[in-house]
């Protein structure tokens, strides 16, 4: 398997991942720190023939994007915190109407305008409960620069497989650093191909549990409707109680019924644990060399670094704290995963956070520090 | 079966629309046009925002998309950009094409996008009840100026002329003939078209301004619409409180947006990146020359 070695910059790296799992329409709107993969797009975008528009505000973008989604295109747009704020309402749309969509949110300091240029995991929960009502959703946080590539294809796929809007999340150092990565080639991606929906009588939603809407794109011979409203089976809008209840369940269902396919994970020295450090983005980059340095003083930490944030994976850290009864959350903000932390963990498991908030990202001395601290 | 039949989806009726709303004229009327023009239904999507405006996509037999408040033109534009060979019909109301959507609708007219925006304009929030909009005549009462509005209105044909858009036309739901013909001509138009209509809401709006009952918003309708001919010849005083109807403003030589970026940009991207390659390979080539 061949290899071509680069340094990137890490919004670059997303943007050519992006283009490589077949990316053909990018709406967006400038935001520090996310900007260079909207001008990385708008300069290779149209080389390949594929589209780049520059809308005039974030709600206009995601709302572009779903329309050209729903028009057969693989979509993709790129913020920060302040225009994800601005996204939600059309990241409920995307949800209730089962739009594929790929969402990258650059976290920068909040709240408000906050800190532009610095980096911050604070949209945790706005990533989860940004959009009103009850939804599912696929947060995939990565780490490193080759993650950042393939978390990138994994969101497309995702998105495609369950027909839902699914957010890439990292920070600010991440989008900035350039980095040393090894891009796989084309051909050896593992791209996500549907099978070819076939329509019965229209009724586009009228499904089993865990199965997609029936439902082929625009101007495919079927004159269908997409609606925000509570649909029922047609699509037609409903307000029948029955019909409802059974339309959230089933989008809920769509995604909880195949946790294993979307919760992926990397654990580093969890063997014989007995304190689990748990990380994401930036933070676990300080937490692998900390928790190797505790390693050499005799400490026995592990990392758990989730590359899908939401779902959480719950389940799987229920298994580990069958065994482990130290926790040591780590996150730059005043304290969310802490509290699905706490929801997770048992009584008898000791949990501690490391938290920060004031833009500078932890060191690996500072996580140390409080493994030591055990 | 009449031919304009065809477009209209009569699984999803009744429509929620008081009896005597102006909506059903606009619905006709634009039936009538889609089969005037001989389209396929599978080439058209209707899109819509929110509002009664916002439930007429459901009604039509073709691709239909009901969306955010105000937002529709947001919609409308990715689906043109990304299929430009079909054809994109945008409903609005007056709050949703002018408030809440009021920046995606003079964006929209700038870039000139292939969108076909038919605007109902029927100076109020009917479907949350009657409460003000940006195109309720001064001194009118509704829920949210119980003591009359204070507000100028936007003259929405100034306001896109401004903004640049390539096709702007008025007309009432008085006029259903009139009303599908100018419909029609904008569906011919290439780039970004309008259309407002201004319609009738004797039921949140009339009747709260005695005029209770279709026929009094009708006639108040037509009493302050003039031909677009009739209306230049009146006085700067004559003019303030009367709507000029046809044909407002037409440019049939500007290109509409995804044209441009199918004729423009992609050809100018590849040929940028032919030129890279080439001055790549020389490199390449002068530095084996140079080891050899």
């Amino acid at each position: 398997m061949g290899k071509r070695r680069k340094v990137l910059q890490g919004n670059i790296i997303v943007a050519r991942a992006a283009i490589d799992a077949g990316c053909n329409f990018f709406a967006g709107y400038p935001i520090t720190p996310s900007s260079e993969i909207a001008q990385y797009m708008s300069r290779e975008m149209p080389k390949l023939g594929r589209d780049f528009i520059q809308m005039e505000d974030e709600i206009a973008s995601l709302g572009a994007c779903i329309g050209a989604s729903l028009a057969g295109r693989k979509v993709l747009t790129a913020t920060s915190g302040p225009g994800f704020s601005l996204m939600q309402e059309h990241l409920g749309m995307g949800v209730m109407a089962e739009i594929p969509l790929v969402i990258v949110n650059v976290m920068r300091g909040g709240p408000s305008t906050g800190l532009p240029t610095k980096p911050s995991q604070s949209d945790v929960m706005q990533t989860r409960w940004g959009t009103h009502g009850d939804h599912p959703i696929i947060v995939l946080t990565p780490a490193f620069a080759s993650e950042l590539y393939s978390e990138t294809v994994r969101a497309f796929n995702l998105s495609e497989r369950f027909w839902n809007p699914v957010i890439l999340l990292y920070d600010e150092v991440l989008a900035k650093a350039h980095e040393d990565i090894e891009l796989p080639y084309k051909k050896d991606l593992e791209i996500y191909k549907e099978k070819v929906h076939k329509i019965k009588d229209l009724d586009i939603y009228d499904r089993e549990i865990g199965q997609n809407p029936h439902r082929v794109d625009f101007f495919k011979g079927y004159p269908i409707h997409i609606d925000g409203l509570e649909h029922d089976k047609h699509g037609w809008p409903t307000s029948e109680p029955g019909t409802v209840q059974k339309q959230q369940t089933l989008r809920m269902q769509k995604i909880y019924h195949y946790l294993d396919d979307i919760i992926k994970y990397n654990e580093y020295y969890m063997d014989d644990a007995e304190i689990l450090v748990f990380a994401f983005g930036v933070s676990a980059r300080a937490a692998l060399p900390a928790v190797e340095m505790a390693r050499e003083l005799g400490i026995r930490a592990g990392l758990f670094q989730p590359l899908t944030l939401w779902p959480f994976p719950k389940q799987i850290l229920r298994q580990r704290f069958s065994r482990i009864k130290k926790v040591l959350t780590v996150e730059l903000n005043m304290g969310q995963v802490r509290y699905e932390m706490e929801r997770v963990a048992s009584d008898d498991v000791e949990k501690r956070a490391l938290l920060r908030a004031n833009g500078i990202p932890f060191t690996p001395g500072e996580v140390l520090d409080q493994i030591k601290e055990f | 079966m009449r031919h304009y039949e065809r477009y209209i989806r009569y699984r999803t009726f009744p429509t929620p629309w008081c009896p005597g709303c102006g909506d059903g004229v606009v619905l006709k009327s634009i039936a009538m046009a889609f089969s005037e023009l001989e389209l396929d239904p599978n080439d058209i999507v209707v899109v819509a925002g929110i509002g009664c405006s916002g439930r007429m996509p459901t009604f039509f037999n073709t691709n239909t998309l009901h969306t955010t408040h105000g937002r529709a033109l947001t919609f409308a534009t990715g689906i043109k950009l990304a299929r430009p060979d079909k054809m994109v019909v945008v409903i609005s109301g007056d709050g949703d094409a002018t408030a809440i959507g009021g920046n995606h609708l003079i964006h929209a007219a700038r870039r000139n996008i292939g969108i076909n925006l038919v605007l109902i304009n029927n100076g109020v929030y009917g479907m949350t009840g009657g409460q003000v909009s940006p195109l309720t005549p001064q001194k009118f009462i509704t829920e949210t100026t119980p003591y009359g509005n204070i507000e100028p209105k936007f003259d929405i044909a100034e306001l896109l002329i401004a903004a640049k858009a390539s096709f702007v036309a008025r007309e009432t739901v008085n006029r259903p003939v009139q009303l599908k013909d100018v419909v029609k001509k904008s569906f011919q138009h290439k780039g970004f078209s309008v259309v407002e209509v201004i319609s009738n809401c004797h039921i949140n709006l009339g009747r709260r301004n005695r005029m209770k009952d279709p026929i009094a918003m009708t006639k108040w309708i037509e009493g302050r619409t003039v031909s677009k001919a009739q209306y230049e010849k009146m006085s700067p005083e004559e003019r303030l409180h009367m709507y000029p109807t046809g044909i407002l403003f037409e440019d049939k030589d500007r290109l509409e947006y995804s044209d441009l970026y199918y004729k423009h940009i992609i050809p100018a991207a590849q040929a940028a990146a032919e030129a890279a390659a080439l001055k790549q390979a020389e490199r390449t080539s002068a530095s084996r020359k140079v080891k050899s």
